[in-house]
């Protein structure tokens, strides 16, 4: 027998997930001695003993981990036998590390719902059960090293019971920073009319409300959810009028997967997302023979629910209770960071709702529910990345030698810090032209760079110059990184697979401002992180009225058909469209307004023209709702685009469109027949561009590609000639996943 | 091109280039005019501002009315009693005597009505091409009362901000008057001189702290440039904000925002908030106060900045544009 001792040190996201504990057991189990500890945000171990059982703590270190630790590297050194005695955890050190690792938030484990639901169990009905393997994190944590006086528990003292669980290494809640239990933790409090109450009167005076038709508030993971029975056509209504959102979906929580089977149509890939620990909003095609099991009103116009399964111990009390479909929108208003702050969710919610379920475990970071789209074929797509998946860095294709701040975009902003072989996004934040989103934005930059522990030496920002993050770079005095939009946009997808490039990026969004001072929007660029051509693009057309054309859809239509079709038919088709058609065809003639190649503006100008929706309430509503149509047509005439040079033009198509509807096709075909039309003019293209530049992969970026009928046929069309096509998966590819994009550019060119 | 939108590039090319050149002390206040101390105790307002609108004859007014309201209001403004002007003329060669003579005739009339004399003036005539018709300077000097000072720094949060009446009057009448928008509205312009409503208001609201007639950038840039030298939000009513409606139909229409439209007849002022009630009230018993209105207040947080509070209980931020507006929806 060789008796060594090996000095380790894990880095990843290790810290908070039990990682601690994990070891020990490990180390216990195998007759080691030594120590584990925290270090900055990596965990750093040295053991001792038989050399056989080190490689079998460093072989199971590297093959089971915990569930929620998500390893980046081991490194191993051999120092000298100290001829320790017993395994111990050793206290955290700041370190000097600057890796910001702490986890994202968790769903409830199996275990806990196990024990929320055991009569017989101390824990019985406390909504704010968790352990190493599940529980608020990013949420709750004020600072590293990730322990509990540095996270809004600190103020919760625990009781013995509680303490003894968390100093015990073979216990499940060693060392939970957010370990409580109704005794010592955080308490459940309700206020309705005339009526406050506390602990488990408050869970069933808000279960009351729901069930007699009320609409309450009540405190999540990362902020205010706003809840209601989602059966109940009225309240549902009630809820869109309080709260100014006529149209867009509401989220539904139900209480399992059963629950969710019987609305919708569960993929495997859907129930992956929908029972995953980081327990996001679900797309999923509904079950057409269920389409009665929720209200009408929750998702109009739409083939997709939005599924969610019970984000914490509260939610999942309250699903078991109600045992329905409940309405868990965010508590905000449209477009601004969820409420998190108790005051301001009874000022701001208070008036919108019947009551408000509440606790008093603060929340420091503010942070949505994720959204994800389960596509057919198992493809999950992230679209709002927000809790469970915040802060979990993304690795970066080019190191970034300097840290770097990337501040996003304007909608859907997030920001994110490179430093390093990595990324951390902040969680989505909103539009940035709402004040609470402008102050979340600076928020979210100061806790990550405090939670990282570095000093930006740039910023990445937009070329926009009227955009937010574009000003607050330029106002910031670090040196400054512009990137364009859509190479932001290629460039995310980049990471996401850890490539550098050269690809063709094929960027089809809503607007972004090109170099050329036009909107882009329908961009081919043949693109590596550091710089990008714009190869080819869609042909322009204006946007009578900027911002007003993107709040109406009929005036796209209707420059559309100028521009393709001639003032003749554009002047035949205006009445039809809005009583205002000849003043906006003045505006178009005009020469003052803004051109745009976009394809997200296509897709209004022919969802308009099907009459599927003249004027939006929330963004992308017109393209959503066509796509939605599409799903149920027959695609067997496409429509396909002309080929101008390096222009794709859509005029071709548009009177294809026009002309079927004149006689008398149904809109649901025409829909598919434009998708398909698209995806093949679209692929062609591609292919040739591909061909004459010499590359072999295809990116596929931008809001557009949330479609995901578009996305798989002009995926599957790229396929079939050889190429390889890049989907975004974890990365949002609208402008959410902006700020990652522009950081891997900065890290790139920093680099050159 | 975007220097000439009135927002932060023109701004910044103030700064850059004639600050720079020019500095000192009256021109750093970057009023609309410069305010001289004379031995009396008063001080000179003196005040001078370039035209070059297209058309040159819009309803509401001209170029000619223009040139005469827009100098007399900087000086009111200031606080200022308008007496004398200068007017400089530079017209292209070829531009109709009988137009430029009924330009001067509307002058006249403007200034007859301000209560103000062109007392000096200059006139070059340059190539076709060298000019687009006819650009008039005026110059204009007035007395500050001793004791009356009107400045950012005077203002206080809780302070209530006021509008003198409907916006973008101005900039629709001149945008629907160039005549290639298929647009029938009924849109005047609201020029006109504002000294006489500046002392019924000061009159009637001695507290008075600032004043600004929101001409290019409009009431959305003048709240701007007053949050950023007071150091304070400004936070607007969106409710509380008075349009015409064919002048809002026209902005709808065109997607603009009447925040950044211009005025030509109006004024921004910040009242203590115990003499509001007061000014209003005075306001409105004077022919061009008619549409006063309590627009906003003022607030220490957050600074620098302009909010835009909205029926359901959000709040814009109302920015200083870097240019021309450009879509920023994605
Ligand atoms: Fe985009
Ligand atoms: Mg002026
Ligand atoms: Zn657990
Ligand atoms: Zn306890």
């Amino acid at each position: 027998m060789t008796v060594e001792r090996r000095r380790i040190r894990v880095r990843g996201t290790v810290q908070g997930v039990g990682f601690r504990p994990f070891l020990y057991r490990q180390a216990v189990d195998l007759g080691l001695t030594g120590w584990v500890g925290n270090e900055g945000g990596d965990v750093v171990l040295e053991v001792e003993g038989d050399r056989s059982a080190l490689d079998a703590l460093l072989r199971s270190l590297r093959e089971r981990q915990p569930p929620l630790a998500a390893v980046e590297s081991v490194d191993v050194a051999t120092v000298a036998p100290a001829g320790s005695a017993g395994f111990r955890i050793a206290a955290s050190t700041a370190g000097s590390d600057p890796d910001l690792r702490v986890s994202a938030d968790v769903a409830p484990c199996d275990a806990c719902l196990a024990e929320l639901a055991d009569p017989d169990d101390r824990r019985f009905r406390y909504p704010f059960i968790n352990c190493t393997n599940c529980g608020p994190r990013y949420t709750i944590v004020r600072a590293v090293p990730y322990d509990r006086p540095a996270t809004t528990m600190a103020g919760f003292r625990m009781c013995p019971a509680c303490q003894k669980e968390y100093d015990d290494p073979a216990d499940r809640r060693f060392h939970a920073q957010p370990n409580a239990c109704p005794d010592c933790g955080p308490r459940l409090a309700w206020t309705g009319p005339g009526e406050e109450v506390t602990g488990s009167a408050a869970l069933t005076a808000a279960v009351a409300r729901l069930t007699h038709g009320g609409t309450i508030a009540l405190k999540s993971v990362g902020g205010y959810h706003l809840a209601c029975d989602a059966t109940d056509a009225g309240a549902v209504a009630h809820l869109r009028n309080r709260k100014g959102r006529p149209d867009k979906p509401f989220a539904i929580m139900v209480r399992d997967l059963a629950a969710a089977e019987a609305l919708c149509d569960l993929a495997p890939a859907a129930r992956t997302a929908l029972t995953s620990p980081r327990r996001p909003v679900v797309l999923i095609p509904r079950r057409p023979d269920a389409l009665g099991a929720v209200a009408a009103e929750i998702a109009p116009g739409l083939h997709e629910l939005g599924v969610m399964l019970p984000p914490s111990p509260l939610h999942a009390l309250l699903g078991a209770d109600l045992d329905r479909p409940l309405v868990m929108t965010s508590g905000n208003l449209s477009d601004e960071p969820v409420v998190g702050d108790d005051d301001e969710a009874r000022e701001l919610l208070g008036p919108l709702v019947d009551g408000v379920l509440s606790h008093d475990r603060p929340i420091h970071v503010r942070t949505d529910d994720s959204v994800v789209r389960a596509a057919p074929g198992g493809r999950l797509q992230v679209v709002r990345r927000a809790r469970g998946w915040v802060p979990q860095p993304v690795r970066l294709p080019v190191p970034a030698d300097r840290p770097v701040l990337a501040v996003g975009a304007q909608l859907k902003n997030t920001v994110a810090l490179a430093r390093g072989g990595s990324v951390i996004l902040s969680q989505h934040l909103g539009d940035l032209q709402h004040w609470p989103t402008a102050a979340a934005f600076q928020q979210a930059v100061e806790h990550l760079t405090r939670l990282a522990r570095v000093e930006p030496a740039a910023v990445a920002h937009d070329l926009h110059p009227d955009y937010r993050s574009t000003a607050w770079a330029r106002e910031s005095g670090l040196s400054l990184v512009g990137v364009q939009h859509h190479h932001a946009h290629v460039a995310s997808c980049l990471v996401e697979h850890g490539r550098t490039g050269p690809v063709l990026g094929i960027a089809f969004d809503g607007l972004g401002l090109g170099p050329d001072g036009s909107l882009w929007g329908g961009e081919f660029l043949l693109a590596d992180l550091t710089g990008f051509d714009r190869v080819a693009s869609l042909a322009r057309a204006v946007l009578p009225g900027g911002d007003a054309a993107v709040r109406e859809p009929w005036r796209t239509a209707l420059s559309w058909v100028h521009r393709g079709l001639g003032e003749e038919t554009a002047a035949e088709l205006g009445p039809a469209l809005d009583p205002r058609w000849a003043a906006v065809l003045s505006l178009v003639r005009s020469g003052r307004q803004p051109e745009t190649s976009s394809v997200g503006r296509l897709f209004d100008a022919v969802a308009a023209l099907l009459g599927v929706r003249a004027r939006i309430s929330y963004e992308g509503q017109a393209a959503v709702e066509l796509e939605a149509l599409a799903r149920t047509g027959d695609a067997t005439t496409a429509y396909p685009m002309g080929m101008a040079g390096d222009l794709l033009d859509p005029a071709p198509a548009l009177r294809a469109v026009l002309a079927a509807r004149a006689a008398g096709v149904p809109v649901a075909d025409i829909a598919a027949g434009f998708h398909v039309g698209l995806a093949t003019s679209a692929g062609q293209l591609a292919i040739r561009l591909a061909d004459a530049h010499g590359v072999d992969t295809v990116a596929l970026t931008g809001g557009v590609f949330q479609n995901v009928l578009l996305t798989d046929l002009l995926a599957r069309h790229l396929r079939r000639a050889g190429l390889e096509v890049l989907l975004h998966k974890s990365l949002p590819c609208n402008d959410g996943g902006i700020s990652a994009g522009q950081a891997a550019v900065a890290a790139a060119v920093l680099q050159g | 091109l975007a220097h000439g939108a009135g927002g932060k590039a023109s701004a910044a090319l103030i700064d850059a280039v004639f600050l720079e050149a020019f500095r000192n002390e009256a021109l750093e206040q970057l009023g609309d005019g410069a305010l001289l101390p004379l031995p009396s105790g008063d001080q000179l307002a003196f005040a001078t501002d370039s035209y070059v609108v297209r058309p040159h004859r819009f309803p509401g007014g001209s170029i000619g009315s223009l040139a005469v309201h827009g100098t007399v209001n900087d000086l009111a403004m200031c606080g200022a009693r308008p007496s004398w002007l200068s007017a400089a003329f530079v017209i292209e060669e070829g531009f109709p005597v009988a137009e430029l003579a009924a330009l001067a005739a509307d002058m006249a009339a403007a200034a007859a009505a301000a209560g103000v004399t062109v007392v000096t003036g200059d006139t070059k005539v340059v190539d076709t091409g060298a000019a687009d018709g006819v650009f008039i300077t005026t110059a204009g000097v007035g007395l500050v009362p001793a004791g009356r000072r009107l400045a950012a720094d005077r203002v206080r949060p809780g302070d209530v901000v006021l509008v003198s009446g409907t916006l973008g009057d101005h900039g629709v009448a001149v945008l629907l008057a160039r005549g290639d928008l298929d647009l029938e509205a009924d849109v005047t312009s609201d020029t006109a001189p504002l000294a006489g409503l500046v002392e019924v208001l000061l009159a009637a609201a001695p507290g008075t702290r600032w004043l600004r007639d929101p001409t290019r950038g409009g009431v959305g840039t003048v709240c701007n440039e007053l949050a950023a030298q007071a150091g304070v939000a400004v936070v607007l009513q969106e409710s509380a904000l008075p349009v015409r409606r064919p002048v809002g139909g026209a902005c709808d229409l065109l997607g603009i925002d009447p925040l950044y439209v211009a005025n030509e007849g109006k004024f921004v002022a910040v009242v203590p908030a115990e003499e509001a009630g007061a000014a209003l009230t005075a306001l409105r018993a004077h022919p061009l106060g008619a549409d006063a209105a309590v627009i906003g207040r003022i607030a220490g947080e957050p600074e620098r900045i302009v909010l835009l509070e909205t029926s359901f209980g959000g709040s814009r931020i109302v920015d200083m544009l870097v240019g021309d507006p450009l879509p920023r929806i994605c």
